[in-house]
Formats: C-alpha cells, sequence, structure tokens
C-alpha cells in the first residue's frame, strides 16, 4: 500500500472540527448525525443495523475490516443469515485503519469492497479518539463527509425526521405461520436476530410496519402477545404506535419492548423520554437489575433514554445503567408489561441477557 | 460480608522460567487491597528484590521458602484467619492446596479466601477437569489411552484425523508425532509402542488458533470478560512463546462471543470466585474449539491483560475475595465507573517474547510447547504495524523492528518459518523479501493470513524508503506511512543511506528531517472505555497514528523521568524494578512529578498508580528524547534501570537531556574499559591484567606472560557464548574457530583470571564524589561464577578487616576521581592481602534490593535524594551491630531448558533469586538455598568431586555427612579419595563405566537418580574442558531432569552440607525481616 495512491476526503463536524482522512468505499458524500460505538467486533453486524439509520458511524477501535465480510445468505425464514437487515443502514463509516487485506473461513468480500457494492462511503486515517472526545464533550453532532475536490452536501439533522418510518417494514410478514402461540412485532427498524430469537421459542411471528393496527386487523385476532422492536431515531414520531401499544396494554396482553421498544412502551405508560448527550453505543454497557445483585454486560446502540421520573407509580425500573445511571429497563408493578434498552438478541456484542426472550414467551 | 483481622498471602518465590515478575505485581495489588480494608496482612516471600518484599507493603514479611513446612510454621506464629493462594504463581497455589490436604488450614481455622481451593483442583486434575467439563458439555482436548495399534486405530477414527500420538511415562516427547491418516498412524504407533506400553492418542490441533480469555467473577455471580488476546503463533507452540496480540484480530463477532459465554460458563460452573484464565484452541476453518486448559489464579496473561486494559485484575481479584460484588467496586482509571464492566480498547497490543537461549550450552532453539523464554516485552499502537515494531525493537536482542535488522538470512527459509525457534518472526520478513507469497508462508507457519498481510506493509513500505538515498528526497506521504507504521528513525536512516552509515548521525539527520516535517507523535491514553467518558489517567503512550495530545503539559520544570529496565532477561531482572519504584517514591516524596518509562508487564513499575505519569514506551534514544521534548523534565535518572538506561547516557546527553546524580562523561569513563583502566591505574589502584588484542600472535605472547587460564571477551560474536575462560591452549584454539574473529577490526579483550580468588562487590552511594553509605557483601563460591549466579552474603563473614579498610579506601579514590552522585558498585578480588578492582558500574547493582534490605539503608532512596539535589547525610551501619546475616542464592531454570548442561561458569545463567535473613550464616543459607528449590536431602547422596583441590575442600563436608549418618555414593576417584581418608563411601558407576569385575555389582549413578535413590547431587567438574564437560554432563543433566538437587559447586556445596549437619529443621528461625534487630 502507499499513501500517495489514496484518494483523500475529510469529515466535517457542525462545530467547524475536520478531520483529513482517505476515502475507501463508495466514492460519494454524505451527511447525517455523527456517533461513536466502543465495540470492538461486529461490523457486518452494526451496518446493518437499522438503528443506526440515518448516522455517520465512528468505530473507537482502530482496526476494522480484519475478517472481511460474510456472503449475504437468506435463511428459510426469509430472514439475513449473516445480516440484521437487507441493507447497510449508517450513512458513512468513520474509522482510523482499515484491512484492505482479511482472513476468514466465513468471509466472502472484503469491507471496503462491500461499502462500494452498497453505495456506502468510508473514511480511515482519522484520529478516531479525539473524534470521540469531542462527541463525548459536546454531544453528537451533525457531520458531513466530503470527498477532494466535491461540493459538500448541506449538514442533516436526521432526528427531525422519522427514522422509523424509513427502517420499517412496509407490509405484514409472517414467520412460523400456525404456532400455537402468536406474538406481533412492531417494527420500528427490527434486527433479524430478535426475530431469530423469538422464532426459537417456538412462537409465530407478525411483523407488521410501525403504524399498523394490528388490534384492528381481524387476521391477528388472538394474538398472544406483543414485542416492540428497536429502531432509529426519535420516539416522539412514534405516536401511532404508542397508541397502539395501550390498546394492548389495556386488554392486558403480555409486551415486551427493546430499545426503541422500551421508550415507546415508556411513552404509552404515561412518561417521556429525552436525548442522551452522546447515546450508549457497544458492547461493554454494563447494567443492574433493580433491587438486586445482578448486574449484566449488554449490547447497547441508542441515542435516547427514558426519564425514569415521569413514569407512573404502577411502574418501576427493572434495570439501571452502572456507568451513568439512567434508564435500562422498566416494567409493570402487576401486569406484564416490561422492556429493556438494551439489546438481549445482542448480533453483535455479549450474550448474557439472551434469556429475555424465554422470560417474555413464558409470560403468554 | 466477613470480616477479616489478618491475612497470609502466599508469594511465588524466586523468578524462574514460566513464574516471573508477574507475581510481584499481582501480589503487591492484593496487598495494597487489603491493606485499604484495614486488614493486617503477613507475606511469605524469600523474594528480597521484589517490591512485595519492601518496608510498608505488607505489614509482616517472612523471607521464607513457600513450601508446606515453612508456611505452617509463619500460620503458626501468626494465626491468620484468612489465606491467599491465587497471587503467587503455581508455587503458591501448590503449597495452599498441600496445606488444606493436609488439614493444616482447618486446623489453625484459616479460611481460603477468593477461589475454593476444590475448584482449584478440579483445574489442576485433569481427570476431574474433564469430567467437570463434560458435565456442561465444553469440549476438551480428550485423550484416548490405548494398549494396541488396532485400539489406537478405533481412537483416531473416532476422534477424527489428524491426531497426536503420545507415549505415556516418556520424558521429553520420545515417541510423539502427528499422523494425517491412517498409514501414518501405522507407522507412527510402532514408533510410540517401542517406548512404551501405552499411547494417548489426541486429536491434533497443530495450526489451530490459540486465544486466551480473563474472565473475573464475584460471590453474586456477576462475570465479565476483562479481555481477550489471540496468539499470533498458532497452537503447538506454548502462549508464553507466542507474540500474543489483544484484543483478538482475526475473530469476528460470533466467535468471540462463542468463546465469551462458553468461558463464562466454565467459570461459573467451577465457582471461581475472583480471577480466572481460560485457554482455547479454536479452528482456522469454521467454529470449532476445544478448552486447553483453565488457570484458577493470576497468572502470567492476566498481569498482561492487566497491563493492556488499564483494569486492575489483582487488586478487583482481592477485593472479590474479601466477599464485594464487582458493581460495589470502582474502575480505577475512571474513579466515576463501577469495575462491573468490560474494557473497550481503541488500540492494540503486542506482547513478544525474550528468549536467551545463547546463554546455554548445549539447549536447542526451537520453540514449542514448553517455555523457554526469560521475560517479555508489550508493545502498545494504533495499528498493527506499529505496535509489532515497536515490540521487536524492545526485546532489545539488536532487532531494530520488523525489518532493516542485521539478521542473516536463514540458510533453509523454509525450515526457518515451518520449524520455529527464537527467530522466526524475522524468517517471515526474509521471507517476504524474497518474494514469498502470503499463502506460501501461512503454509508453512500456519501463522494467520491477516497477520502476514499487515507484515507485507511493514515489508512494502520498506522496498519503498530503499529507493531514496536522502532525507530530502523522501516525500512526506511516505515518512508519514513508514513512521505510522512504527518505523524507526534509526530504521528509516539505514534505508535511506544504506551500508557504511554513521548510524547515530544520520539517526539524527532523519529526526531533525522529520520534525521539521511536522510529523511528530502524539500522546494517547490508555483508559479501559475507549475515550466513552472523560477519564484522568496518567497510563500513556504514544502514536503516530493520531494528530492530538490527549494530555495538556505543565511545562513546570518538576517533572523527573526515570528510565526503567526493559524486558526481565538473564542478568537484569526484578531487583532492577525495585530501583526503579523506589526511586520514583523517593521522587514523588520529595515533591517532584514522578514519571516512568517503561514496557515490560511484568512489572510494578509500570503500575500506573506508582507515578504520576507512565509511558508504557521504548527505551530508545528516539522515544526517551520524544518524551523529554513533551515533559521537559528537571532531570532524567538513568541509574536505577540497569544497563539499557545506562547505556542511553551519553548519547541523551548530547541532545541536552538533562541527567540526574553522575554525569555522563564520567558514566562514559568507568564504561569505557581503556579510560577506567587508566584511571584506575593513575589512582595506583590494582587490576587483573588485560589488553585489547588484534591478532593470534599478540594474544599468545600475551598469554605466555599472564599464564592459563585467561577469560577472553570478543568484541565481535559469531555465535555462542560472548565470554570464555580458557584453561590451555587446545580450548584457545577450538574457542577461536568456533566462535571468534580476531582481526583488526574485532578485537578481543583478554585477562588473566584468576583462581580461588574470594569476589566481593562493593555497593555504595556517593553524593559529589563523597561515599554517604556503602554495603560489602563477599561470595561464598570462588571467583568464576558470575556475580548474578554466586551466592552472596552480607555482611561479608569471612574478609579480613585490612581488605576491608582497603576496599573502602579504593572505593572512595574511585568515587571521587569518578565525581560520583548516585549509586554504584565496584566488584573485587581478593585473595590473602591483594584486592584488585575488576569492574565499576556507575548504577545500581544487581545486589541493591538484598543489601538495602538486609542493612535497613534504603541505598536507592539515598541515592535518589542525592541525585535531586537535597545532599542527604551519610549513613552508616557498622558491620559489627549485625546481629544476623543476609544470604542470596541463585534460582536456576535448567529444568527448563532441555538439554542445557546445567554447570555455571563466567557467563551468567540463573533466571532469578531468593534472599533471606538468619540468626547466622547457616540459618540463613538453608532457608535461601531450600527457596531456590533445593531442600535439606532426607536420604543418600552422590558425589563426584573434581580435581584435588575440590576433592580437598569437600573432604570435611563428606565426613560430616557420613557421620550424620548419610549414605554416600561417589563415583571412582572420589570414593577411592573418601575411603583413604576414612569416610565411608558406596561406589557408584559413570554413566558408560563397567565394574572392574563381575563379582562386584555397582549402583550405576544415572540410575540412582532416576529412581530418586539419591536425594542430593553434589558434581563438580574438575575444569571447563570438553572432555570433562562431557563426563558429568549426563549425570548433571538427569539430576535437572529427575528434579534432584544438584551443586556443581564445592564451596556451596561445602557451605550447605555443613549448614544442615549443624543445625536442624527446627532450629531455623521463624522470624519476619522486622525482627532481625541492629545490635545498637
Amino acid at each position: 500500500m502507499k499513501l500517495s495512491d489514496f484518494r483523500k476526503c475529510r469529515l466535517e463536524l457542525a462545530d467547524g472540527t475536520v478531520f483529513p482522512g482517505y476515502a475507501f468505499g463508495a466514492v460519494a458524500g454524505a451527511a447525517g448525525e455523527t456517533v461513536f460505538s466502543t465495540a470492538m467486533v461486529g461490523y457486518p453486524e452494526t451496518l446493518t443495523d437499522p438503528s443506526f439509520e440515518g448516522q455517520l458511524l465512528c468505530v473507537t477501535y482502530p482496526l476494522i475490516g480484519n475478517y472481511g465480510v460474510p456472503a449475504g445468505r437468506v435463511d428459510a425464514d426469509g430472514l439475513q443469515a449473516t445480516f440484521e437487515s437487507e441493507a447497510i443502514h449508517v450513512r458513512a463509516l468513520i474509522i482510523s485503519d482499515l484491512s484492505f487485506d482479511y482472513s476468514h473461513w466465513s468471509a466472502a468480500k472484503s469491507l471496503d469492497g462491500w461499502l462500494k457494492e452498497q453505495g456506502i462511503p468510508g473514511i480511515w486515517g482519522v484520529d478516531t479518539r479525539r473524534l470521540t472526545q469531542i462527541l463525548r464533550e459536546n454531544g453528537s453532532m451533525p457531520g458531513r463527509l466530503v470527498q477532494e475536490d466535491a461540493e459538500p452536501l448541506p449538514f442533516d439533522d436526521p432526528n427531525v425526521t422519522n427514522l422509523v418510518a424509513v427502517a420499517s417494514c412496509k407490509e405484514v410478514i409472517r414467520y412460523n405461520a400456525g404456532a400455537d402461540r402468536k406474538v406481533v412485532l412492531v417494527d420500528c427498524g427490527v434486527k433479524h436476530n430478535i426475530i431469530r430469537c423469538l422464532l426459537k421459542t417456538g412462537v409465530e411471528v407478525i411483523r407488521v410496519p410501525w403504524d399498523y393496527d394490528f388490534n384492528a386487523d381481524p387476521g391477528m385476532n388472538g394474538y398472544d402477545g406483543l414485542f416492540i422492536s428497536n429502531g432509529p431515531g426519535n420516539p416522539d414520531y412514534c405516536d401511532a404506535a404508542v397508541e397502539h401499544i395501550r390498546q394492548t396494554m389495556n386488554i392486558g396482553k403480555p409486551v415486551f419492548g427493546i430499545c426503541m421498544g422500551n421508550q415507546l412502551l415508556a411513552k404509552a405508560a404515561g412518561g417521556r423520554t429525552y436525548k442522551l448527550r452522546y447515546g450508549h453505543r457497544g458492547h461493554n454497557q454494563p447494567v443492574r437489575m433493580v433491587g438486586s445483585d445482578h448486574c449484566f454486560i449488554t449490547s447497547q446502540n441508542h441515542g435516547y433514554a427514558v426519564d425514569e421520573k415521569t413514569l407512573s407509580a404502577d411502574w418501576e425500573p427493572l434495570f439501571i445503567n452502572l456507568n451513568d445511571g439512567t434508564n435500562e429497563g422498566i416494567r409493570h408493578r402487576s401486569r406484564p408489561f416490561f422492556s429493556v434498552q438494551f439489546h438481549p438478541e445482542a448480533s453483535s456484542g455479549p450474550l448474557d441477557t439472551m434469556y429475555l426472550f424465554n422470560r417474555f414467551v413464558s409470560m403468554l | 460480608m466477613r470480616k477479616f483481622n489478618k491475612v497470609l498471602l502466599l508469594g511465588s518465590g524466586a523468578l524462574k522460567i514460566g513464574q516471573a515478575g508477574e507475581f510481584d505485581y499481582s501480589g503487591s495489588q492484593a496487598l495494597k487491597a487489603l491493606a485499604e480494608e484495614g486488614i493486617a496482612t503477613v507475606l511469605i516471600n524469600p523474594n528480597i528484590a521484589t517490591v512485595q518484599t519492601s518496608e510498608g507493603v505488607a505489614d509482616s514479611v517472612y523471607l521464607l521458602p513457600v513450601t508446606p513446612y515453612f508456611v505452617e510454621k509463619v500460620i503458626e506464629k501468626e494465626r491468620p484467619d484468612g489465606i491467599m493462594l491465587t497471587f503467587g504463581g503455581q508455587t503458591a497455589l501448590n503449597c495452599g492446596v498441600e496445606l488444606d490436604r493436609s488439614g493444616v488450614l482447618e486446623k489453625y481455622g484459616v479460611s481460603v479466601l477468593g477461589t475454593p481451593v476444590q475448584a482449584i483442583v478440579d483445574t489442576e486434575d485433569r481427570d476431574a477437569f474433564a469430567h467437570r467439563m463434560e458435565e456442561i458439555g465444553v469440549s476438551i482436548i480428550r485423550s484416548h489411552a490405548v494398549d494396541s495399534i488396532q485400539k489406537a486405530r478405533e481412537a483416531a477414527r473416532e476422534i477424527g484425523y489428524p491426531v497426536i500420538l503420545r507415549s505415556a511415562y516418556a520424558l521429553g516427547g520420545l515417541g510423539s508425532g502427528f499422523c494425517n491418516d491412517e498409514s501414518e498412524l501405522d507407522v507412527q504407533a510402532g514408533k510410540a509402542f517401542a517406548y512404551s506400553p501405552q499411547v494417548l492418542v489426541e486429536k491434533s490441533l497443530k495450526g489451530w488458533k490459540e486465544v486466551e480469555y480473563e474472565v473475573v467473577r464475584d460471590c453474586y455471580d456477576n462475570c465479565i470478560t476483562v479481555c481477550n488476546m489471540e496468539n499470533f503463533d498458532p497452537l503447538g507452540i506454548h502462549t508464553g512463546e507466542s507474540i500474543v496480540v489483544a484484543p483478538c484480530q482475526t475473530l469476528n463477532n460470533h466467535d468471540i462471543n462463542l468463546l465469551r459465554d462458553t468461558a463464562i460458563r466454565i467459570v461459573r460452573h467451577l465457582g471461581i470466585i475472583g480471577e480466572c484464565n481460560v485457554q482455547y484452541g479454536y479452528d482456522p476453518d469454521s467454529d470449532d474449539y476445544r478448552v486447553i486448559e483453565v488457570n484458577a489464579r493470576l497468572s502470567r496473561s492476566s498481569a498482561l491483560a492487566s497491563k493492556a486494559t488499564g483494569y486492575p485484575l489483582a487488586f478487583i481479584a482481592a477485593k472479590l475475595g474479601l466477599g464485594y460484588g464487582l458493581f460495589e467496586l470502582t474502575n480505577s482509571v475512571t474513579k466515576c465507573t463501577p469495575a462491573f464492566f468490560e474494557p473497550a480498547l481503541d488500540y492494540v497490543v503486542c506482547k513478544i517474547p525474550r528468549w536467551d537461549l545463547r546463554k546455554f550450552q548445549g539447549v536447542s532453539r526451537k520453540i514449542g510447547s514448553s517455555m523457554k523464554s526469560v521475560g517479555e516485552v508489550m508493545a502498545i499502537g494504533r495499528n498493527f504495524e506499529e505496535s509489532l515494531q515497536k515490540g521487536l525493537r524492545m526485546i532489545g536482542q539488536g532487532a531494530h523492528g520488523f525489518v532493516m535488522n542485521k539478521t542473516a538470512v536463514p540458510e533453509d527459509l523454509d525450515a526457518a518459518l515451518s520449524e520455529p525457534d527464537d527467530t522466526r518472526v524475522f524468517a517471515i520478513a526474509h521471507a517476504l523479501a524474497a518474494g514469498y507469497s502470503i499463502e506460501r508462508i501461512h503454509e508453512l507457519t500456519k501463522i494467520d493470513e491477516w497477520f502476514l498481510h499487515k507484515l507485507r506493509n511493514i515489508v512494502d513500505t520498506c522496498n519503498e524508503l530503499l529507493s531514496f538515498n536522502d532525507c530530502s528526497e523522501l516525500p512526506d506521504w511516505l515518512l508519514r506511512q513508514a513512521k505510522c507504521q512504527g518505523f524507526s528513525d534509526h530504521q528509516i536512516a539505514r534505508a535511506l543511506y544504506k551500508d557504511g552509515f554513521d548510524a547515530d548521525r544520520m539517526q539524527d539527520k532523519v529526526r531533525v528531517w522529520r520534525k521539521n516535517r511536522g510529523i511528530v507523535p502524539c500522546v494517547k491514553q490508555i483508559d479501559t472505555l475507549a475515550a466513552e467518558f472523560p477519564a484522568k489517567t496518567n497510563y500513556l503512550y504514544l502514536t503516530y497514528n493520531g494528530s492530538y495530545d490527549d494530555i495538556e503539559y505543565e511545562n513546570d520544570g518538576r517533572s523527573v523521568i526515570v528510565l526503567g529496565s526493559g524486558a526481565y532477561r538473564i542478568g537484569s531482572s526484578v531487583e532492577f524494578d525495585w530501583c526503579s519504584v523506589t526511586a520514583l517514591q523517593t521522587i514523588r516524596d520529595a515533591g517532584w512529578r514522578g514519571v516512568m518509562i517503561n514496557y515490560n508487564p511484568e512489572t510494578v513499575s509500570t503500575d500506573y498508580d506508582i507515578c504520576d505519569r507512565l509511558y508504557f514506551e521504548e527505551l530508545t534514544l528516539e522515544r526517551v528524547l520524544d518524551i523529554c521534548e513533551l515533559e521537559r523534565p528537571h532531570g532524567t535518572v538513568v541509574s536505577v534501570g540497569g544497563q539499557i538506561p545506562n547505556n542511553l547516557a551519553v548519547r541523551l546527553d548530547e541532545h541536552n537531556v538533562p541527567i540526574l546524580g553522575t554525569k555522563a562523561c564520567d558514566i562514559d569513563r568507568a564504561e569505557d574499559r581503556h579510560k577506567f583502566s587508566s584511571i584506575v591505574d593513575a589512582l595506583d589502584i590494582d587490576q587483573p591484567e588485560w589488553m585489547e588484542l588484534t591478532s593470534r600472535a599478540d594474544l599468545d605472547a600475551f598469554i605466555e606472560r599472564v599464564g592459563y587460564p585467561v577469560l577472553i571477551r570478543p568484541s565481535y560474536v559469531l555465535s555462542g557464548a560472548a565470554m570464555h575462560v580458557c584453561y590451555d591452549a587446545s580450548e584457545l584454539d577450538r574457542y577461536l574457530s568456533m566462535a571468534v574473529e580476531v582481526s583488526q577490526q574485532h578485537p578481543v579483550v583478554v585477562s588473566e583470571f584468576m583462581q580461588r580468588c574470594k569476589e566481593i562487590e562493593f555497593d555504595a552511594v556517593a553524593d559529589g564524589g563523597k561515599i554517604l553509605a556503602y554495603a560489602i557483601s563477599e561470595h561464598v563460591e570462588f571467583a568464576g561464577v558470575h556475580s548474578g549466579d554466586a551466592t552472596i552474603v552480607f555482611p561479608a563473614q569471612k574478609i579480613y578487616l585490612a581488605t576491608m579498610k582497603r576496599l573502602k579506601s579504593i572505593a572512595g579514590k574511585i568515587a571521587d576521581a569518578l565525581h560520583i552522585t548516585g549509586p554504584f558498585n565496584i566488584q573485587f578480588l581478593a585473595k590473602d592481602n591483594f584486592v584488585k578492582v575488576i569492574e565499576c558500574n556507575l548504577r545500581a547493582s544487581r545486589s541493591f534490593p538484598f543489601v538495602s534490605k538486609v542493612s535497613k539503608i534504603n541505598m536507592i532512596e539515598l541515592a535518589t535524594q542525592a541525585m535531586l539535589g537535597e545532599h542527604p547525610k551519610p549513613v552508616h551501619k557498622d558491620d559489627f551491630d549485625f546481629d544476623y546475616v543476609g544470604v542470596k542464592a541463585s534460582q536456576f531454570s535448567f529444568a527448563r531448558l532441555l538439554r542445557a548442561d546445567p554447570v555455571l561458569g563466567v557467563d551468567m545463567a540463573s533466571t532469578g533469586e531468593a534472599g533471606c535473613m538468619g540468626d547466622d550464616f547457616n540459618d540463613a543459607l538453608l532457608k535461601a538455598v531450600e527457596s531456590v528449590g533445593y531442600p535439606v536431602p532426607d536420604g543418600p547422596v552422590l558425589i563426584s568431586s573434581g580435581d584435588a583441590f575440590q576433592k580437598a575442600d569437600l573432604l570435611d563436608a563428606c565426613r560430616q555427612l557420613a557421620a550424620h549418618g548419610y549414605t554416600i555414593y561417589a563415583t571412582r576417584g572420589t570414593q577411592r579419595h573418601l575411603e583413604d581418608n576414612g569416610v565411608p563411601a558406596k561406589r557408584a558407576l559413570w554413566p558408560g563405566e563397567e565394574s572392574e569385575s563381575p563379582d562386584f555389582e555397582y549402583d550405576s549413578a544415572l540410575e540412582l537418580i532416576q529412581s530418586r535413590t539419591v536425594k542430593m547431587v553434589i558434581n563438580i567438574p574438575k575444569n571447563f574442558s570438553a572432555t570433562e564437560l562431557e563426563n558429568g554432563y549426563k549425570i548433571r543433566r538427569a539430576a535437572v531432569d529427575f528434579n534432584v538437587p544438584l551443586f556443581t559447586n564445592a564451596r556451596l556445596a561445602t557451605a550447605f552440607v555443613k549448614a544442615f549437619c549443624n543445625m536442624s529443621m527446627d532450629d531455623i528461625s521463624i522470624k519476619t525481616s522486622a525482627e532481625f534487630k541492629l545490635n545498637t
């Protein structure tokens, strides 16, 4: 490799900071919200996680691309076997050191090649530690990737649009149809591993668009439980979903939510959410189950959090974050409604809280 | 949570291969954790050079062997309510398990803190472990024991090829081999059954990846994995012999979390409380894994993981042992987040082993499944190339990085790649340069292609550099690319200016040019959380892969930098770490900012809470200058870290770095043989005659004058040991033909070699040329045994008063002439009334911690105060005031070094030492000797006693052995000599010797050792000629291989025998260091 052979590009932040670097992936500009993740592995999963819709992702671990990217494969249920959705959702990838040569038995292409194929630009050679410190001190902020000699795109704050509507499926999809127990899954931008984890318990999963009125669909009558998925952006745009969740709670069917699902359940319970300064993104987030000595390492990816003080007396926190004390899950004191802010389905990340899926299914 | 009042911690004893300074770090952290809780601490560790045995770390320190006998004695006296077994390596663990099994712990009501003994036993016992893993469906490497070829075939079919066959009960892997199919198995099984009636068939994991996880669990069942690590060298090479990277580089999310989850399941199932290491073999072509082993204790890997992540594993493990939950403890780096989290790294760490195999005669340099390395380094970078190249320089064996080294291309490059020895990584550089494809190198080495691609990047950059001939031609992008890949200015200079360049000058030229182009490194913190939370951490490294510094410098001239000692190696070990740590403490106590530079993960000096700023960095001129330019220090201490910083003094001074204490020009006057010699002559001080010679004729003329034996050291070594004593002309011929070139360009230094002389160490501190304190200690052995291998006594017991006065006066003159401020050491020879100077070092010596702790004068504290300009008052203690004696004995690791001849000479071979105090010489000697693995024999002794002098030397000891009822076996000459002098002895046959008459049946010496009939072997080589060494070699090697204590020095053997014949075990004093008091 020769540095002189690489096309130059730069990352510009809304506060005027500029990071020079080298281009990889698609030769294109990008604009979005700049965020960082401290996960050290899992870039194929992370990049295809719909929760990253609208974001320029800075990975703090400097060596990226080492094990390449697996071939895309669709499993018997029609789900992506090796990714978390059908496409890359980040708008650009920001890293320090790129492995152009990769090595892993399961790899089919390089990260560079995959980004090119998917039309997503990347920048390497960035002091990602410095960028992280800026985002930590000043909060996640709009940024843009600009190719050398190209006109910059205007800055874009994706949080002023309904990203859930972008990431959600557009029509109802049924998995494992005909199983005894049925779970309606509100798709706010669901990761495929969540669906896989639910299917593993033997239930039928009815995946519906984020604003679908499943209680009014006679074909879904008699569903046994409601699952609210993860998803990108600001929960305040999802009032339609919140209303449908409230209806289910009134019927009294079990409800389980993950990430965006935690925020929407909280809103359905009358609570409020707020934007964290720079969010939680990584594989090492410690949470404690409230009222116990049980702690878990969790995978997380969110920019908004539930303000537990705004919850009614019927609700209580289920998990809290040991680093900063923010809410990591809520539950109803007497009825079968609970949700978590972290990702028990992992992919990528640690598997410590996978048991929560079984807990939910046992309530049905 | 139960409240403990007094806790006993077992240390690991003397440093040896496989168990080094990492346990000083673990133990020190544990003691700190206990002290924080207000718990009284008792430490047993005979390693006097450690930080943990220093005043103020533990409340009571027993410098005693870590054996069940002595530990019970201490328990009986101290009555602790808790004991910690997992901070002192395998030594402490084994001792603890034994104490539990024998009921001692129960008898005295001592609770084991942390991981219960049963869990330890489950990990140590092969069958128990297999059973426990099967219970939770975890795959391990299963051994099938078979007794026929047919059954071997069946077993192999069940396991699946490839398999490995091993002969059961055969030492050293005899008869073992790999089989890829049944036909190969048939051949191999034939060989294996020739050695043993039972053969073990195992799945071969050769070429699999080797991966480790460090897991922590609290008593609430909360688990975290603090670090995962991947070996660069695939399975088949011991992890202690491998380059290791953290975190794993070639595993994806599925791999990482599969192994993480399995590690946590294992640790939960075993019931570990504290820290645990899980080692895996991992298939490079699928997600198949095998657990190789589980270590339920702090380990070398856990020390590495601590340094690699900033997570204080030992400290946390100690707290968990007391009953804390992980969520109740604080992350000591951020101080605002809990210890229950998993560090996120934003850099990559490379650990590289350091071998010293050249020091040993006869040892194989191949590396494999047993550990031979004596130390390691850790390098930090923001890409693999940078990290690896830094690490290869840190090793300190002449490499400037991965490329641009002077190493010769191996004759058989394929063999050098496929049969690894200690230089394999450089063979890869040669192969890449020779155009080998990545695939080909992978085939030969099984090293993952990802690593090889990265290595090729370095070679490509090197080739680019080679196409230029001066800095001014070099494009900025290339200079930056080279620096980002960890090239040193020296490597770049060598690539630009090719052969015949003046390295120092050209390196400076590149540096100046580079700085003018604005290409400089930046400082980054290690903060455990990849910058997610603000951290006031002082744990730092430098990188070119970044553009901003993490910290702001005060520029207040209050920084004092201490240069550390680098990788543990033969000759430089934990003693210099103690010196560095002590200097830092003194600097901080005096109100300065203490700044440390070192890169050895097995040390206390690289613990970020012992200094104000820690640079985990290279000790090269380039990097030290980088740091000095950032810190703008008040001064730099170069005299407490051994030879590495000492060698930098002159060059640092040339770059205007302020050196504290003795001036660089005076250090040079002591280091330069010619300059020092003329000073000594001018002061009218005697020295052994020596000359630097450039031809064989001059050499012969010199020897003609001084006579044999002579000590010869070449300035240029082709192969073999650097220093040698030649006893006659034939030996000189052999030596010169084998190892050394004598020419105008490559002179040799020859000196007269004095036999049957005492060797004396003079350790001292001076201020402005005046001595502030000194300690005189003597060697038990005669001169000729390297001072690092000798047994040393302080205060000296057998030196004439007149000699003492003479030594002091000479040292005073030298201190004055060299204007010494700080520590120094002079080695003397003494015989009858003459005293000669053999060496002078203007730095702390290996014996500083020993004499400091025995004399209770902290000579490094004093030296540091002097260097800081505080002009401390002189401290003199009269040797008559000592009501006790200190003895320092050397620890050897020959058992690990297959085929090495365990004989001592002028080149150092020991890997560690123990230092003990006693009411008298015998008391101290018995403790020290047992501490290095030689217990008092409880059965027959085998003796072959060398030449006439040595036979005479040993006669008295043999007489005492016989008088105390010991059966003596002796080889022919010795047996006759003993019988002639009225000492009964049974004849033992030399290897290859036969009885003269069929009427007599003599025992074979080798069988006596192999059956462990004899409990001690004294084998004194007559001289160091080739034939003599050959004769005794088999006996010595057998003693080492069958773990029978071996003495090869008549003086030490005599002292030891007399000691145990004149005092019983019960008379050995059980006292803390503080209980040995000066009689004033």
